[in-house]
């Protein structure tokens, strides 16, 4: 069964042009889609229709067979930014998506224990943001992505303002953990070895208004090793999306 | 190490200079640059503080409960106020104006007229604390709710926040840092609207005992309140540092 699906969505910010146009996508259990695309493509509109945030002109979104479009609160993000509260601990900033949902805050920390050693968060919890390496508080802010809705998140350049070092030890780490806690997810990212690396499949985003052109399917077995970057087939992935960018 | 003694160095260098300012007044004074009876020394100042002591502790308590049952109205005003304009615009756009002339209106001269409404009691110089407190907390705190970032608004809303667990969650704390500032500026400006409004009626307070003492001409006793109001608005400056110290755990790190 699909997870979340997209369906014939259009949005325009101003009602007349359409920045992105009769985007079809769906997303199965566990999977990992790419979007691929320039920079200012509409990849992130699309993640703002698809949060809930704005209502698609028209289409719609369903996950796990239930229409929210243009329902905020039913599944969350993560942005280049960690976006995590300055003021609250790790454990308590992870917790926020339970408390918010009505969880009382000792029950929320506890239930955040596991997730927190699964992501190589242990020894964090009482710890503030600013006290977090970068690679760090992306994790964090992906556990908190992930304990808002443990089906599928939708994650929007979550390393790219990394270092480069630290981007492909987050890559390293992502890969090991994705298979674990079984995240559908969807993915955008204008970096395309990041993108073959980590994905199943990679649709690419072109033309004014964007649509999604192309899908790519990698087959590569999971779990994957960053050595796949240095294989021929990898290279041969490459080259075939560069030349329909 | 070079840490700990720059900080030595940078309280030393101030305490060196108020040292050095008080020697230089204690030096005109006794030299009869300007005479005594106009200019008392430093130390004619602090024997007249310990022989008045028993008034000032009695006349303190007064200006102190004006100040902080003014200081605590004005921020539960202020706060209330400020979050109210934070959750309807409309109600932003039509008050802020209001508030900020409020602020060119100068105390002292609603200080008389509060004093003929209100009486000689305690009530006139609550009022002009309270007056002179909320603006300084209303606007910082406005000013903190609208400075959280839009992109972290978004994402607790696609978590399913509402309006009221934004506010609990991401502005409410983010405008802290900007509420204490304000409040430190908000408790020296509580205790001079206090003493001001003593001053234009009153039958207990440090003001009150300025104006007697100025009639006799007592200088030195003058300065001595003089101190002590100085001294007591430092205290409470000191006191919100200490209670942000606690409110704000993550600042320390």
């Amino acid at each position: 069964m699909n997870e979340l699906e997209i369906k014939n969505v259009c949005f325009s910010y101003t009602g007349e042009e359409y920045v992105i146009n009769n985007i079809n996508l769906s997303l199965g259990e566990g999977e990992l889609v790419s979007i691929l695309g320039v920079s200012g493509c509409g990849k992130s509109t699309l993640f703002n229709v698809v949060s809930g945030l704005r209502k698609p002109q028209k289409g719609k979104i369903i996950l796990d067979g239930e229409d929210i479009t243009g329902k905020s609160g039913k599944i969350s993000y993560m942005l280049q930014k960690d976006l995590l509260l300055p003021y609250r601990t790790i454990e308590d900033n992870v917790a926020l998506p339970l408390i918010l949902s009505g969880t009382k805050k000792k029950k929320a920390r506890l239930a955040v224990q596991d997730g927190m050693k699964k992501f190589g968060l242990d020894g964090t919890q009482k710890k503030y943001p600013c006290e977090l390496s970068g690679g760090m508080r992306q994790r964090a802010a992906l556990l908190r992505t992930y304990m808002f809705s443990g089906k599928a998140a939708l994650l929007d350049e979550p390393f790219s303002a990394l270092d480069t070092l630290t981007k492909s030890e987050m890559h390293s780490w992502y890969l090991g953990v994705m298979d674990e806690i079984k995240l559908s997810t969807l993915f955008i990212t204008h970096d395309i070895d990041e993108a073959i690396l980590l994905s199943d499949r990679i649709c690419l985003m072109t033309g004014k208004p964007a649509t999604l052109s192309e899908e790519i399917v990698i087959n590569e077995p999971r779990p994957r090793s960053r050595d796949f970057t240095l294989t021929p087939e990898f290279l041969a992935y490459k080259k075939q999306i560069l030349s329909k960018l | 190490m070079k840490r700990k003694l720059q900080s030595t160095t940078s309280k030393l260098l101030p305490a060196a200079a108020i040292l050095a300012l008080l020697a230089i007044w204690e030096l005109v004074s006794d030299t009869g640059l300007v005479p005594k009876y106009m200019l008392p020394s430093p130390v004619d100042v602090c024997s007249a503080f310990v022989k008045d002591f028993p008034l000032l502790w009695e006349n303190s308590w007064v200006t102190l409960a004006e100040t902080f049952i003014g200081l605590a109205l004005g921020i539960v005003i202020g706060f209330l106020m400020a979050m109210i304009m934070d959750f309807f615009t409309p109600v932003k756009k039509a008050l802020y104006p209001i508030v900020v002339i409020t602020q060119t209106i100068p105390a002292v001269a609603i200080a008389p007229l509060l004093v003929l409404w209100f009486g000689y009691e305690m009530v006139p110089k609550v009022i002009l604390v309270v007056f002179i407190v909320f603006f300084p907390i209303t606007v910082s705190l406005l000013d903190g709710f609208e400075s959280t970032d839009k992109d972290t608004i978004n994402l607790m809303r696609s978590m399913g926040a509402g309006k009221i667990q934004i506010f609990r969650y991401v502005k409410f704390p983010a405008a802290l840092g900007n509420f204490f500032s304000s409040l430190k500026i908000a408790v020296s400006y509580a205790v001079v609207g206090a003493v001001i409004s003593e001053w234009l009626g009153g039958f207990m307070g440090l003001g009150v005992y300025m104006t007697r003492v100025k009639k006799s001409y007592a200088f030195d006793r003058m300065f001595a309140v003089i101190f002590l109001i100085s001294g007591l608005s430092l205290l409470l400056m000191l006191a919100v540092k200490l209670i942000q110290k606690r409110c704000m755990p993550w600042e320390n790190r």
